[in-house]
């Protein structure tokens, strides 16, 4: 943090002169409808924070996809782990987030208030540390996110188990990227022309998780988040359509190498395996969750902890779920910002500080 | 003192010799002033003129942080409240909650930097009360400030004071309150070298109006941050407001710390910022004039007052807005939710 290099790198990608070069390439190309989805929840922030819907021009249409790992969380495992949170004993560790996250009955902040011991952790290492500090409790780590935060949890858990700190327990609801977007091409009603990819998930994965994709002659991008990283990601999917193309390319590089992340790829393969997974939004994709291996079922909460959450449903009249798809805008859902409000969530979309609601609520409105 | 545990005790606060002892050494003793010294039941104050009157609890958890610590916090929140309305702050009183083993010592470093803090204002301390509550039924100290100020004739400032065409300008630097409280909070292993701005804004008011006595608004960001601040303005205003998101001053290690926690700038809590609205003729005197305290060096303009119905505003309506990177306009919506608890 005193290293003031890295802060000069933010303002060279922040530059108005830069970011507007790009912009005026861009609408200075030939007209022609185009929609790009933008699949990470970070894009989407930085795409209304930043303006870019409102500077680019009408032919061309950003939509949001279903990158926000809280959003896609679907409401049987956010009950799941309320309901664990509820045990006696337990201190339900979470991203913060999470917190404002509604459930069925009642989100984990009125879990809170109603006596369960919730504490918000910034790392999963944190966690760990207060599962050492709190030896007469179990301590549940709530593991929501993508293939960026399966790494770190799996290398908490793996250090669980070598410390031998058995109170400590993770409730995986991991998600994997690349099957959700295969799983999103195949929706008859989702009429994308390519695909603005996560920066942080292709660090891990690395480009060529999205071939599939570009076999289906979808262009991908890898994109990094400012806003120059964005707008020079977009003039690069338009070369792509305007030739004719579909290839993964990989814009973010200061971020994202041929292979990934191999010693993230490893930990993550060492301690999870895929399983079948329930997104908000798209329903059961196969093979698109982590869940924990036969080696560290000491550490899964699923395992250890029975709760029924079967009286788990998606909130009524939200329309989260076709959000998350591209399919509806959250100006389009009736509850958007009077009976859904940042105050009073009903869907996760409106609180998750990577949710598609949350954007244009706190930017676009 | 009479205990020898070194630690608050429940007979600390039952009135008693203890109290009174207690009350004598640590409270009498560091804010003594004619006024308080007379130990009545209630400080006498002989008055006159347009007053403004405030009063502020203070739960900031961590109690000791970078830069400050809930006694410093609890002076300069109400005398900056006073100075938001143009009053010079004059009289403080001090209401104690005390949990049961807190360390005496920890409450003299309190008080001795009350003291200081009220020294920096100048303002007394001239009544207070001290009560103690079982362990577990507070977290180490809660403290209640009221304060009176003096507002000089022909100074009128408000909330809804602001017209179209003022000139919005921010004191300095934002978000280092936030970032200060956040790195210090449990859970949290991030080493920021960012101290708490809380300092006392009496004196850079002054030298605001001796440039123009036509400030319109004045508004210390506290919780909720800048956002908050400008939302309450444009509403009790009528009008709506726009910044230039490159033109507010804000530290390259505050802004690092929010792009990794994912938080916005704008609504971090500030201790020592004013954002002042101002007619545009008046703005450079009123810039010059706080550039020359050392509490407002770094402060710039950040943006101006649009009317209600500015064909520019993004949503149509009343509302906060900033100029983007882009070039393109976005909201800035009013602060909601649980941002982050007992910053102050």
């Amino acid at each position: 943090m005193t290293d003031p290099q890295p802060l000069a790198f933010l303002d060279e990608f922040r530059s108005p002169r830069h970011v507007r070069g790009q912009l005026k390439k861009l609408t200075t190309r030939q007209e022609r409808r185009t929609r790009i989805m933008e699949v990470c929840g970070t894009h989407t922030m930085a795409v209304s924070r930043h303006g870019i819907r409102q500077a680019v021009p009408d032919w061309l249409t950003l939509i949001s996809g279903p990158g926000c790992p809280v959003c896609v969380t679907a409401n049987r495992d956010i009950d799941t782990f309320i309901e664990m949170a509820m045990l006696p004993g337990v201190i339900a560790a979470t991203f913060g987030d999470m917190l404002k996250v509604p459930g069925t009955r009642f989100g984990l902040a009125e879990a809170r208030s109603r006596g369960a011991q919730v504490q918000i952790v910034y790392s999963t290492l944190d966690a760990l540390r207060l599962a050492r500090e709190n030896p007469d409790k179990n301590v549940i780590f709530f593991g929501v996110g993508f293939e960026t935060t399966a790494p770190t949890v799996a290398a908490a858990i793996h250090e669980a188990r070598l410390t031998g700190t058995n109170n400590f327990f993770v409730f995986s609801v991991h998600k994997l990227v690349p099957p959700a977007l295969e799983a999103l091409c195949r929706l008859p009603e989702l009429a994308v022309d390519a695909f603005l990819c996560p920066g942080h998930v292709s660090a891990v994965i690395g480009p060529h998780a999205y071939q599939p994709l570009a076999e289906q002659h979808i262009p991908c991008v890898i994109s990094g988040f400012e806003p120059l990283d964005i707008m020079h990601s977009l003039n690069m999917i338009l070369d792509q359509l305007e030739n004719g193309e579909a290839k993964v390319e990989v814009q973010y590089s200061r971020g994202v190498r041929a292979g990934g992340n191999p010693a993230a790829l490893e930990m993550m393969d060492a301690v999870f395996q895929p399983c079948a997974a329930e997104w908000r939004g798209l329903g059961t994709i196969p093979g698109s969750g982590l869940t924990l291996r036969e080696g560290f079922a000491a550490h899964d909460a699923l395992q250890r902890f029975r709760v029924d959450a079967s009286y788990s449903r998606e909130p009524s009249g939200c329309i989260c779920g076709a959000i998350l798809t591209g399919s509806k805008l959250p100006t389009d859902c009736r509850l958007f910002a009077d009976v859904c409000h940042p105050d009073h969530p009903v869907g996760p979309c409106m609180v998750s500080s990577e949710g598609t609601c949350a954007a244009y609520y706190h930017y676009e409105i | 003192m009479t205990n020898s545990s070194g630690k608050i005790q429940m007979a600390h606060g039952t009135g008693g010799r203890l109290t009174r002892d207690l009350v004598a050494a640590v409270f009498g003793k560091k804010f003594s002033n004619v006024i308080l010294d007379r130990m009545d039941d209630a400080a006498m104050l002989e008055l006159e003129g347009r007053f403004a009157f405030t009063t502020d609890g203070h739960v900031v958890s961590p109690i000791f942080f970078p830069g400050g610590d809930i006694g410093r916090l609890s002076i300069t929140g109400t005398v900056n409240d006073l100075a938001m309305m143009g009053a010079t702050p004059l009289y403080i009183s001090a209401g104690f909650i005390i949990e049961e083993g807190m360390p005496l010592a920890d409450l003299e470093r309190l008080a001795l930097s009350m003291r200081e803090a009220a020294g920096e204002a100048g303002v007394q301390v001239v009544a207070g009360d001290t009560k103690v509550v079982e362990k577990g039924a507070a977290d180490r100290i809660f403290v209640n400030t009221s304060g009176i100020g003096l507002i000089p004739p022909g100074v009128h400032i408000s909330g809804a004071g602001a017209r179209p065409g003022d000139v919005v300008i921010l004191s300095g630097p934002i978000g280092d309150h936030g970032i200060a409280i956040i790195s210090q909070r449990q859970g949290m292993d991030f080493d920021v070298e960012i101290k708490s701005d809380c300092a006392p804004l009496g004196g850079l008011v002054r030298r605001m109006l001796d440039a123009s006595p036509r400030l319109n608004v004045l508004r210390d960001p506290t919780r909720g941050g800048l956002a908050a601040s400008l939302n309450e303005i444009a509403a009790a205003s009528r009008v709506s407001v726009e910044i230039d998101e490159s033109r507010v001053p804000m530290r390259a290690a505050v802004r690092a710390a929010c792009e990794l926690l994912g938080l916005d700038p704008l609504m971090l809590a500030n201790e020592g910022k004013l954002v002042a609205f101002v007619a545009a003729q008046d703005a450079g005197r009123v810039l010059e004039a706080m550039r020359g305290s050392p509490l407002g060096a770094e402060a710039a303009i950040i943006g101006n007052v649009l009317g209600a119905e500015d064909p520019h505003l993004p949503s149509g309506r009343p509302c906060v807005c900033a100029r983007t990177v882009m070039g393109s306009r976005r909201i800035i919506q009013m602060p909601s939710g649980e941002h982050l608890p007992r910053i102050c």
